[in-house]
Parts: structure tokens; C-alpha cells; sequence
């Protein structure tokens, strides 16, 4: 684990922390969150400008498109036609061609539409788009995925911004053996331990948002998952022992006092 | 004839008075050049073409910018 750098679609990352910057309560507070994170990648939302207030800050006025590797999302698309339109005008905007994929396909969970996500999938890499999609945690889904050409599948751990962590592991570690691409766990992080915890599946990544924004304190949280982040990697490195229902003495048997 | 008209900018009805190339509209609108990516009825105009691309009466324009989201 010496040189244990992060490469996502052909560039080389030192934090394998994603993070959003949704729901902060201003530009400032996400800047100090995103810096203590350490995250070299954050994701974003396209939407219409302001047109009656142009003199609004915004979100790039703090987060630089040079320090930062903008991702763009396409939350809010429910058709495989919003969400190609939306990566096309990302693009134009002017940060490159890296896209979160999103084609959600239920309100109430916003679980993803799986038929629809590989359908724009399909269109955005025939387009020249390096597409991370956030799908549901099926290895067949991430497989397709993969065979697309994505350069990485996002599975999520528990609905969007719910906080309940790693819901199935066991599916997670079917995708990580399978995969030929990077795992990046996208959504249900609620707190360091379940960071931490993806990570030592062997997760590449991971991307939070929530758990991050809407914690007491973002700043604090947001170091927390920088740590817990870069503790399950390592751990996952270093090969934990088997688990086992006796006990194992860690202190020698022989030598007692008798 | 004196440039007036309508157009939907962003699903609102947007009046164009005095010049009609898009470019005017931005500059209008006071929005960084860099930031934003514009739509003339569903099509992509690129930031070259802002300059040589005018608007006509009831075009739906959309101007899109980044935004906080994960």
C-alpha cells in the first residue's frame, strides 16, 4: 500500500473521498467543509440561473474549478433524455467530462432507474463522457455498467441522505470482486464508522454529502470522514484477522506464576 | 424596426428590447462568461456562437450555472 493513489478515469487522486455540496447553510461553510475533507473531487448540481438576482454569489466563486475537480450531477432527471441534456450543458459550461450519472426513477427513494441509467449510459460514452453512474447495489447493474464503458460504478449503500450506512455488504463485495472498474459507495453514509466500514470492503472510493452537510457540525464531520476514510482504507491494506467465536490468548501461555 | 419582442427565458416570459444577439442577453444578465452554458429551444449554443447568434420573437432559452448538490 505504499503508492496507494486513487485513479479514476485516467487522472490520479490522493483523497479517494468524494464529496457533495449540497445542503450547506453558504458558500463558506461548504469551502471549510470541502478543505478539511481533503476531497480532491466535488460533485455539483446544474440548474437555472438566477435571472432576477445575477448578483448572487456563486458556488464557483468559491469552490475553483482549477483546485477542485467539479463533478457534475444530473440529480432531479427522471428520463434518460433530462439526464443526457444535462451532462451536455455541464459540459458546455466549461468543467470537463467527467459526469455523475443519476436517472432516478422514484421519488420516495430515489432509487435509481436501472433500464434508464444504462440507456444514458449507453448515450454518454458514445458522447465522449468519462460517466460515473449511481445505481442500485446489483452487481448485474454495475456489470452492465462496466461493459458500457463507465468508468467507474457508484453503488449506493442506503437511500440518498437516509444516513443508514451499508445496508448490504454482501452485495458490495459480489460488486467489488466482480468489478473491472472502480467502486465508488454513493449514498446512505451516515456516520464515520459506516465510512470506514465501506472502505474496508475494498470500496475505491466513496461519496458523501449528506452525512457531511447536515451533521451539527459539517467541519468537524467532515474531518471525521477524512480519517475514517483513509483508517478503512489502510485496514483494508493490512488484511484484518478472521473472525472467530473463541477466544485466541494474546498473551503468552507459558512462564505463568505459579 | 426597433428590436422588441418576447422570449421564455428560464420558463419566464423575458422581454428582448434593443439588441437581439444573445451575447446582449448575457452580458444583460450580467453572468460569467465561464460559468453558464446556454440553450436556444432544446439546442446547445456554444460559447463562440454567442456573439453571432440572435434571438427571435418566442424562443425558449434556458442559462444553466453550477449549483450546491451531491
Amino acid at each position: 500500500m505504499k503508492d496507494d493513489t486513487f485513479e479514476l478515469a485516467g487522472k490520479r487522486y490522493k483523497s479517494r473521498l468524494i464529496v457533495g455540496t449540497g445542503k450547506y447553510r453558504d458558500f463558506a461553510e461548504t469551502r471549510a467543509a470541502i478543505e478539511e475533507s481533503g476531497a480532491e473531487i466535488v460533485t455539483v448540481a446544474v440548474r437555472r440561473v438566477n435571472i432576477t438576482d445575477p448578483n448572487k454569489e456563486n458556488l464557483l466563486d468559491y469552490i475553483d474549478p482549477k483546485k477542485w475537480q467539479i463533478l457534475p450531477n444530473t440529480a432531479g432527471c427522471y428520463t434518460v433524455e433530462d439526464a443526457v441534456r444535462t451532462c451536455r450543458l455541464a459540459r458546455e459550461a466549461g468543467v470537463g467530462d467527467l459526469v455523475k450519472l443519476e436517472v432516478i426513477g422514484d421519488q420516495a427513494t430515489l432509487f435509481p432507474d436501472v433500464p434508464a441509467t444504462l440507456e444514458a449510459a449507453r448515450i454518454l460514452v458514445k458522447d465522449g463522457f468519462k460517466v460515473l453512474p449511481y445505481i442500485t447495489d446489483d452487481p448485474v447493474a454495475c456489470l452492465r455498467l462496466a461493459e458500457i464503458g463507465c468508468a467507474a460504478v457508484m453503488p449506493l449503500a442506503a437511500p440518498i441522505g437516509s444516513g443508514m450506512g451499508i445496508r448490504n455488504p454482501f452485495n458490495l463485495r459480489i460488486i467489488l470482486e466482480q468489478a473491472k472498474v472502480p467502486v465508488i459507495v454513493d449514498a446512505g453514509v451516515g456516520t464515520a464508522s459506516d465510512a470506514a466500514e465501506a472502505m474496508e470492503l475494498g470500496c475505491d472510493g466513496l461519496l458523501i454529502n449528506s452525512a457531511i452537510a447536515s451533521a451539527k457540525d459539517p467541519i468537524a464531520m467532515a474531518r471525521a470522514m477524512r480519517l475514517a476514510v483513509e483508517a478503512g482504507r489502510l485496514a483494508y491494506g493490512a488484511g484484518r484477522i478472521e473472525q472467530k467465536l473463541y477466544a485466541t490468548a494474546s498473551s503468552p501461555l507459558s512462564g505463568l506464576i505459579r | 424596426m426597433p428590436i422588441d419582442f418576447q422570449i421564455t427565458l428560464n420558463g419566464e416570459p423575458y422581454a428582448v428590447n434593443g439588441d437581439a444577439r444573445l451575447i446582449g442577453l448575457i452580458e444583460g444578465l450580467k453572468l460569467k462568461r465561464g460559468r453558464v452554458a446556454v440553450e436556444i429551444n432544446r439546442e446547445i449554443v456554444p460559447k463562440a456562437q454567442w456573439s453571432s447568434v440572435t434571438l427571435a420573437p418566442g424562443d425558449i432559452v434556458e442559462i444553466v450555472n453550477f449549483v450546491g448538490g451531491g
